[in-house]
């Protein structure tokens, strides 16, 4: 288990190498970042240059990504245009969007989860047929049309909540957000679990322990629901890294400053240490997600063993 | 039971979010901040604020309420009025004599004296610091000595600013300017107190200025809350408590808020909500007219956009295009559309004319065909729109200007639109003179002046002239405009210039961009100024 553990930290290393190398190269092919600092007036040719020698920008890209990579193995992520250090507004940005996904994963867990087990218990019958049509709404419409009118439903119309979050972000004002972020995976979750459940729900040790005559609650939670769970728990263990990437739609309706923000900003402005830092770190989450998911196997199923 | 914590694990969490969302809706609601505090939309400012470094709206919204120059356009008329000068004077146009007031202080207690404002240049032209802004001080003696095009500076101050005594200083320009004075209300010209030289990084963490307003506190990327500096002396005190601003990721967000109360002021109503706007707030929306003109430049230097006749086909490609249409349906009208090559945010004593573009503004599908016949046709028989396309609804008017030259052509889908992704790549390939076919530009002008319409960007060589217009009749009458004393003669010399453009048609005005904001039912007495910026200090709050 250790040196499995051990062997797949050390896999990682070329994976962020060659990831954060091609970001890198993208941001950079998307052009020139220094143009666009002058707004419509003509670049003073003088004071951009002084600018791109300082952001290393008068370099081959070669060399760009060798002092990028030898800054960042200092700790050192760069400078945001407006001056402000890439770590700080990563150590602002980070916290906000881990419980927006927080609060989404939760949801994803709770709900789509026993959404999935009712629905796949009761196959065929009429609450199943219902949570499939509801997920089929659900997975069909965008991301921002259910951002904006749950929003305004329940934010404007009705003013059971803040329609925006403040800039603290706190939990309580995340729920709304965090259910529109939710929504689509939920649906998938759902899904899994539904059509799992239902295939093992006819298995030989299903049959096994009601003929034991343990409580239908201990078969399907202990028994059903754990040997069921592997499909799911791969997909959620890759939603946490696309949630926390992926919610710049959600991020932007509900005013939170968080990742996706700084990214859409970044990006906007052609500012590649902010987009190159931060998709660095969410390279580490998608990679660190991975190597939990595969350990979560081996807990929920003995017979998965790591050498 | 073993099985019993997992339900009861389960239930916690649903007990914690339904418990959360119960207390979302009751913290902090109702008005958008405390007694006499405006609360008002911001987005993240480009650049470290710094007044020599701030070329955009976000931040010289800020300048604007920390800061007092020399002059200050009128938030009505534009007009250039002393501020903190007493008078400055010059008989040649070329040499000025600069005269402070009394009385004027920093918020930290510093009196702001002639070096303030000699050092706060000096250091905005300084090539080593990078100031955005360090062209505003180009016409300064000395300039290139502390802002050579390569390598390093040759001094660290201009030689043509001299500190006469704590309340005088002179400023040497290289050529007559007779305008000069009436720039400096422009922000880059704000005066610096010491703390800035000496803790650079504080100072940018809370700037001090000498405005009515002083940085209560500033979280970069989140907000910044300014407050009534009670013990300015200036004559334009701060009528509410203070001024909250809000950065937001977006303006839909803003205006969401807005409506729901959460917020006083937005000041840029986003486009999809412009259908709403007269339902949702009535008379509380502004819609009105700012030193912004959108125009279609063409690359001049390309031959075959340059060659003989073309200045018909140009003039015709602008009779093609029907702007009263495209302001009205997709705009709703906060674009007016355009007469000449400034902005009726000048006025009419400042330069504006409705009558300089005359007929080739105006939509006439007949005489356009006519005119690109006669002039040779469109070069290939084609023609393609260039614009970045990641903001201001660029896409949808691009393609609105091209289906009304197809009209009114009736070739075919002769014109074509060229959609660039991004904004700085937009403006690379704009700036390297790479694009073959008619390109946006923007401009916004840094002071309510005729001048700052069109030399900078058709001058010969001048610094934005992105098509490489050149004529040497137009470069004449702007220099004889620069030269003159008299500030009426100069603007009838430059609306000469002016018919140049109408001639050659080296841009087409496409229409003028109006400032537009909506504000709650808390505050009253908001107005635009003609950069399109709130006049905050003037905002009421009852």
């Amino acid at each position: 288990m250790g040196r499995y553990v051990i062997r797949r930290l050390l896999q990682m290393i070329p994976v962020f190498i060659g990831s954060t190398f091609l970001i890198f190269f993208m941001v950079y092919a998307l052009g020139d970042p220094v143009a666009a600092l002058f707004g419509d007036k003509a670049p003073d040719p003088a004071t951009a240059a002084r600018i791109r020698k300082d952001l290393y920008l008068d370099q081959p890209l070669w060399k760009q990504y060798l002092h990028y990579m030898g800054q960042i193995f200092q700790g050192d992520f760069g400078t945001a245009f407006n001056g402000q250090k890439v770590t700080e507004l990563m150590a602002s940005a980070f916290p906000v969007t881990l419980r927006l996904t927080i609060v989404a994963i939760a949801i994803e867990i709770v709900v789509g989860i026993t959404l999935g087990v009712i629905s796949g218990l009761k196959r065929g019958k009429s609450i199943d047929s219902g949570v499939l049509v509801l997920t089929l709404v659900v997975i069909s419409v965008p991301t921002f049309v259910t951002g904006y009118l749950l929003q305004f439903v329940f934010g404007v119309t009705w003013g059971w909540v803040r329609p925006t979050v403040s800039p603290d972000a706190p939990f309580s004002e995340l729920i709304l957000p965090g259910i529109v972020l939710a929504l689509v995976s939920l649906a998938y979750v759902t899904r899994l679990t539904r059509t799992s459940i239902a295939e093992n729900v006819k298995a030989d040790y299903v049959r096994t322990a009601v003929a034991k005559g343990l409580p239908r609650r201990r078969v399907v939670t202990r028994h059903l629901l754990r040997n069921s769970l592997i499909p799911v728990v791969t997909f959620i263990g890759t939603d946490i890294g696309a949630l926390m990437g992926g919610a710049i739609v959600t991020e932007r309706i509900f005013n939170i400053h968080g990742v996706g923000y700084q990214l859409y900003q970044g990006i906007l402005r052609n500012n590649s240490p902010t987009v190159v830092g931060f998709v660095t770190i969410l390279v580490i989450v998608f990679l660190l997600a991975n190597l939990l998911v595969d350990l979560l196997y081996a807990v929920l199923d003995p017979r998965i063993r790591y050498a | 039971m073993r099985g019993a914590t997992h339900a009861k694990w389960a239930a916690c969490a649903a007990a914690v979010a339904l418990a959360a969302t119960a207390c979302g809706g009751g913290s902090d609601s109702g008005g958008g901040g405390a007694d006499g505090i405006v609360s008002s939309s911001w987005g993240d400012p480009q650049n470290p604020l710094e007044p020599a470094n701030t070329n955009e709206v976000q931040g010289g919204k800020v300048l604007d309420m920390i800061f007092r120059g020399l002059k200050r356009y009128d938030p009505e008329t534009g007009e250039a009025k002393n501020f903190l000068a007493e008078n400055i004077e010059t008989t040649d146009s070329q040499n000025f004599t600069i005269t402070l007031k009394d009385g004027w202080k920093f918020s930290n207690d510093e009196p702001v004296t002639a070096q303030s404002f000699v050092d706060a240049w000096n250091y905005g032209a300084d090539v080593t610091k990078k100031q955005n802004n360090s062209p505003f001080f180009s016409d300064i003696v000395g300039y290139a000595d502390v802002h050579p095009e390569k390598g390093d500076p040759k001094a660290k101050t201009m030689s043509g600013l001299v500190v006469k005594d704590p309340k005088t200083f002179t400023v040497a320009l290289k050529e007559k300017f007779s305008t000069w004075p009436e720039t400096l209300g422009y922000q880059a010209f704000s005066p610096l107190p010491k703390a800035f030289f000496t803790d650079h990084d504080a100072w940018l963490k809370k700037p001090v200025g000498n405005g009515p307003y002083t940085v209560d506190s500033y979280t970069k990327g989140t907000g910044m809350k300014l407050r009534k500096w009670d013990a300015y002396t200036g004559e334009d005190k701060a009528l509410n408590g203070g001024v909250d601003l809000k950065v937001y990721t977006d303006n839909n967000t803003a205006y969401t808020d807005l409506i729901s109360g959460n917020l006083d002021l937005v000041d840029d109503v986003p486009a999809q909500q412009l259908k709403n706007v007269a339902n949702d707030l009535g008379d509380r929306y502004i819609n009105q007219p700012a030193l912004i003109i959108q125009t279609l430049t063409f690359p001049l230097y390309d031959p075959q956009w340059n060659k003989e006749g073309m200045d018909k086909v140009r003039r015709g490609i602008s009779m093609a295009i029907n702007r009263d249409e495209i302001t009205k349906q997709i705009f709703r009208e906060t674009r007016t559309p355009a007469k000449d090559w400034t902005s009726p945010a000048l006025g009419d004593k400042g330069g504006f004319s409705a009558t300089a573009c005359g007929e080739a503004c105006s939509f006439n599908p007949t005489e356009a065909k006519k005119l690109i016949q006669e002039g040779g046709g469109l070069p290939g028989g084609k023609v393609s729109l260039t614009s970045n396309v990641d903001t201001g609804s660029h896409r949808d008017w691009m393609d609105a200007v091209c289906n009304s030259i197809n009209n009114a052509l009736g070739e075919g889908p002769v014109c074509t639109v060229n959609p660039i992704g991004t904004f700085a790549d937009f403006r690379n390939q704009q700036s390297s003179f790479k694009l073959t076919g008619p390109f946006r530009s923007g401009w916004q002008a840094d002071y309510p002046l005729i001048q700052n319409f069109l030399e900078p960007l058709y001058y010969t060589g001048a610094s934005s002239n992105y098509g490489k217009f050149s004529n040497p009749e137009f470069d004449k009458l702007v220099d004889a405009a620069n030269r003159e004393s008299d500030a009426a003669k100069a603007t009838a010399t430059f609306k000469d210039a002016e018919k140049i453009l109408a001639e050659q048609m080296p841009s087409i005005p496409l229409w003028y961009q109006n400032g537009s904001a909506g504000y709650g039912e808390r505050v009253s007495d908001v107005k635009l100024n003609q950069f399109s910026v709130p006049v905050y200090d003037q905002i009421k709050v009852s």
